[in-house]
């Protein structure tokens, strides 16, 4: 067929696939996917794990190595049956935290670390180049097999030319779909849907290939399975034992940390439930993908030219049957495989090389541009050159390692290379305990080992390293052989570099956590990835401290990257808080919500950046701290909370029903003294009008008149006294009492007392003990104030004592600046429960010894001592009734009560 | 936390255990897949390939039998808005 009605083919191919994508991106900015958000998509778009290796590569490996080639499809198989244990979580945690990339799912595990982004994207672009390298290969080699047995007088482009202008016309492709917008979720609906048709184009070429091989040419399944038996013979076709397992383990590992199956398996997912149906559905696509390869490539065997490329037998067998419209459709197969692994791998790699590395990198250098600038159009033009950087590397590779080597070899190295991921991610997502330095740790272990013992020899013995290394081992050391690590040289290369870099990788991990502490970021990160199904850990509690910014700043941050969406999130959520407008209230909340979608965007460590622009450092509350420095710091926290608040509620209860007690027992007392004092003035009046009554009548002896204007007299006088005490006690309580200041002896002062008071029922006989030595204090206060408490404690004293003979004891302190006078008998006390009440207005202990006075005495005690600046209590504990009075020793400011 | 029952209704108790029949799935899938490398030497041949084939074949049946009522039961978890309890264990582990 002529070169250029291939190329015209390929490119209305290629045109055709550009409109699938470009009407379901329509329909998709529309909203209306419909069927295109269905499981079967998302299926066949998981088939770009088999790419240009599959299509043409697996033939040729199993011509060279009969059903080893079928480890490649059996460890994703596992996998994916296997799907509740591993991919489903993958799955979650890259929906919840909004996960651009494999790079980014590692680096916002450990701490959102820009220096583990860097290190993933590093080592992705160089495992991914052997691979890209290999596709451009394989449609190189297509390209000249079709169209070399045609005579022709076109002129074949040189291979190298055609490998360019693959390159180019792929980069142009993914570059038009791949970077066309910037989605808050880094989905292509496009792209994936153009991989579905492509998928099926592939899946049906094959089986074409396959069906046309099999009942066409050999005659049936019996046939076929005798060739093949006939041809396992060959000792090249025997199974090797440490091969089979290792490649099993090989692919399973890489069909989770291959950028590109990341890219479609979890970025981009549309629904969780796809999973599900994809855990059986990918696994049965593999098997028909592989089911016709031994059979092809045991009828090309026999009726192919030895010199025939067995990578090239799907293509070259139907030509060399005549069958053209079937190779066509065969090169169609082939050429879809390779491009829509190019495409996806190429977009998942610049998605990472501008969030993981080229926008952390120049938001440092300057910090100015998070606030400044379109970020949108940078990132964009990033991801053009990211894409077109990493074709001219995968082109380079071509190039420098000639194109030489079998397709499958090539495969394999990427798949290892990759494959270095696994430790990190896995005990990312299943072991709280890993860090930032064990994860740095494996993965540059791992890479280091994978690029000395399978990478760098694959160029050929002294292409990158010495001749002399291959035999005599790094800096002469024989257990330093890259194909013999430690003496292994028994081993298959292959399986040897998978080994020592699988099994140091993870060591290096496990040691790296064990013998360091992560920091508290990392430390959320890990317990939100961890306990990806754990509703409660979800609640993000990593958050911002705003003030310093407005919502303005971020919302114009936010536009220069998600675009017209940045309105409609901020609206929604303002609407949320019950505002109006565009503008919600920066919550930590919403802090949150906002850095996710940028995440989505530009990768968890860009965004974080960005947000550190606006806002300073997340700040990492005490609250974070206890919760992380324990586990259940929140309950301890929570609980104690609580009881702190029942402690004060229950002081609360305990004051309330002190007052209430006190009140109920004050108005018992009111209403007694009521009675009380009624009677009291009752008394006095019922003999003055009694005596009146008898006066006004007339005819009386002097004496009696005289008796009776006695009796009215003393009736009076206690009137009066009585009305005064409660005049007195209402002047003192409203503080109006006028004081005369004066500076007076104290020892003088307790003897008017002592002297005044004898006349409270002198006839009892009692002691006053006193310490003369003690006395002699001047006071400044209102001496005859003063006086009138003394008066009153010692006639208390007289009246209430009841010990035979009373003894009380005057006691006086002087101690900074203030003095205690203490009144102490020796009489049986105040009882407890009364002790709180003597104070009080009308508050009389008891009935029988009352002499005069209506229970104002210590009232008033109490709110003279009030207005002296001093007061007194009630001293418990000292055997008999004990009074303290306190009272300064100048009374400084008199102020308001002279005045008053 | 609520204390969790002790024994379960039985439609919960067949979820639980199809979701052990999920994760028991891929050991017996390497099982069988790493059975012709036990083999003696020299294995490899046609027969190894029927045999591989059919042992996939029975695993993807087995899988798409299972798929649904996981699936299903996970969406119905996430109504009543109780996570799956096994996997809260299986976390904290």
């Amino acid at each position: 067929m002529p070169f250029n009605l291939l190329v015209l083919i390929c490119i209305c191919y290629v045109i055709f696939l550009f409109l699938v994508a470009f009407i379901v991106e329509r329909r998709a900015a529309r909203g209306r996917l419909g069927f295109l958000r269905s499981p079967l998509v998302y299926t066949l778009s998981l088939s770009i794990y088999c790419t240009a290796w599959t299509f043409y590569g697996a033939v040729g490996y199993a011509a060279r190595s009969g059903i080893e080639f079928l480890t490649i499809y059996l460890g994703p198989t596992l996998v994916f049956i296997g799907w509740w244990l591993i991919l489903r979580k993958l799955v979650r945690i890259g929906r919840q935290q909004r996960v651009t990339s494999i790079a980014d799912l590692i680096s916002s595990r450990f701490g959102k670390s820009n220096v583990l982004g860097v290190v993933v994207t590093l080592i992705a672009v160089i495992a991914a180049t052997p691979y890209i390298a290999l596709q451009l290969q394989s449609m190189t080699l297509s390209f000249s097999v079709f169209a070399q047995d045609t005579p022709d007088e076109w002129l074949l482009p040189a291979h190298e030319d055609i490998a360019l202008w693959v390159a180019a016309g792929l980069a142009l492709f993914t570059i038009l779909f791949g970077t066309r917008n910037l989605d808050a979720k880094e989905q292509h609906h496009g792209i994936v849907t153009a991989i579905a048709v492509e998928a099926v184009v592939k899946l049906v070429a094959l089986l074409a290939v396959g069906t046309f091989v099999v009942w066409g040419l050999a005659g049936g399944v019996g046939p076929v399975i005798e060739k093949i038996a006939a041809m396992s013979a060959n000792p090249a076709w025997e199974l090797k034992h440490d091969r089979w397992i290792g490649l099993i383990v090989l692919s399973a590992a890489a069909v989770i940390s291959l950028p590109r199956m990341f890219q479609v398996m979890v970025v981009e997912n549309i629904d969780e439930s796809h999973l599900s149906r994809a855990s059986w559905a990918f696994p049965l696509y593999l098997c028909a993908m592989s089911l016709f390869i031994l059979p092809i490539a045991v009828v090309g065997l026999e009726r192919m030219p030895a010199e025939a490329n067995p990578d090239m037998l799907v293509l070259t067998l139907p030509l060399a049957e005549g069958q053209g419209a079937l190779a066509m459709l065969a090169f169609l197969g082939g050429f879809s495989s390779a491009t829509s692994m190019v495409i996806v791998e190429t977009i998942a790699l610049a998605t990472m090389i501008s969030n993981n590395v080229v926008m952390p990198i120049w938001l440092r250098l300057y910090p100015a541009a998070a606030m400044s600038g379109n970020l949108r159009a940078g990132v964009l033009l990033t991801r053009r050159f990211a894409i077109a950087g990493v074709l001219a590397l995968g082109l380079a590779y071509y190039r420098i390692s000639g194109g030489s080597a079998a397709l499958a070899a090539i495969g394999l190295i990427a798949f290892a290379g990759m494959a270095q991921f696994l430790p990190a991610l896995l005990g990312g997502i299943f072991w709280r305990g890993g860090t930032k330095v064990g994860a740095l740790a494996g993965l540059l272990t791992g890479f280091v080992i994978w690029a000395y013992t399978l990478f760098l020899p694959s160029f050929g013995e002294g292409a990158v390293l010495p001749a002399h290394v291959f035999t005599d081992g790094l800096f002469g050391l024989s257990w330093l052989r890259p194909t013999a690590l430690f003496g292994t040289d028994s081993m298959d290369p292959l399986v040897h570099s998978v080994f020592w870099s699988l099994s140091l990788n993870a060591i290096a991990f496990a040691l790296g956590s064990l013998l360091t502490f992560p920091d508290p970021v990392e430390r959320i990160q890990g317990v939100a990835f961890v306990n990806a199904f754990d509703r409660e850990a979800q609640a993000e509690r990593l958050g911002w401290s705003h003030g310093q910014a407005e919502p303005e700043a971020l919302l114009s941050l936010a536009q220069r990257i998600l675009g017209e969406e940045a309105l409609t999130f901020f609206e929604f959520h303002a609407r949320a808080q019950g505002k109006d407008g565009f503008l919600p209230d920066l919550t930590p909340e919403f802090l949150a919500e906002a850095e996710r979608r940028l995440a989505g965007s530009v990768g968890a460590a860009t965004a974080h950046a960005m947000i550190s622009q606006l806002f300073g450092r997340a700040t990492v509350t005490v609250e974070d701290l206890m919760a992380v420095a324990n586990e259940t710091a929140q309950i301890m926290e929570y609980s104690a909370k609580l009881e702190a608040k029942q402690e004060e509620l229950s002081r609360t209860a305990r004051q309330l029903r002190e007052v209430n007690e006190k009140l109920t027992q004050l108005s018992v007392q009111k209403d007694a003294f009521l009675s009380q004092i009624s009677h009291e003035l009752r008394t006095p009046m019922t003999s003055i009008r009694a005596f009146s009554e008898i006066l006004t009548e007339g005819d009386l002896p002097t004496g009696m008149v005289a008796d009776s204007g006695r009796i009215i007299h003393t009736e009076a006088v206690r009137l009066t006294r009585l009305l005064d005490d409660l005049l007195d006690l209402s002047v003192l309580e409203n503080g109006a009492v006028q004081l005369n200041l004066d500076l007076s002896h104290l020892g003088q002062m307790i003897d008017r007392a002592v002297q005044a008071a004898g006349q409270t029922r002198p006839e009892r006989s009692f002691v006053i003990e006193r310490d003369e030595q003690a006395e002699e204090i001047h006071v400044l206060t209102d001496p005859d104030r003063l006086v009138q408490v003394f008066i009153n404690l010692v006639s208390n004293a007289r009246k209430y004592c009841d010990a035979d003979p009373g003894v009380l004891r005057i006691a006086v302190r002087q101690k900074a600046g203030r003095i205690n006078v203490d009144f102490i008998d020796n009489g049986k006390g105040i009882p407890k429960e009364s002790q709180r009440l003597i104070f009080e207005k009308f508050a009389r202990l008891t009935d029988q010894t009352r002499a005069g006075g209506a229970g104002l005495g210590l009232a008033i005690v109490r709110e003279i001592m009030a207005n002296l600046g001093g007061s007194i209590s009630y001293l418990p504990g000292q055997r008999g009734a004990a009074f303290r009075v306190t009272l300064p020793l100048r009374l400084e400011k008199p102020g308001k009560n002279i005045k008053a | 936390m609520p204390a969790r029952p002790l024994f379960l209704a039985r439609a919960v108790y067949r979820r639980r255990r199809l979701r052990d029949a999920a994760r028991l799935l891929p050991m017996v899938g390497l099982l069988l897949v790493l059975l012709p490398a036990l083999g003696q030497n020299g294995g490899g041949g046609a027969y190894d390939a029927v045999y591989l084939f059919i042992a996939w074949a029975l695993l993807i049946a087995v899988a798409a039998m299972i798929a649904p009522g996981l699936s299903s039961t996970e969406g119905e978890g996430n109504a009543e808005g109780d996570k799956p309890e096994d996997d809260k264990t299986e976390d904290d582990a």
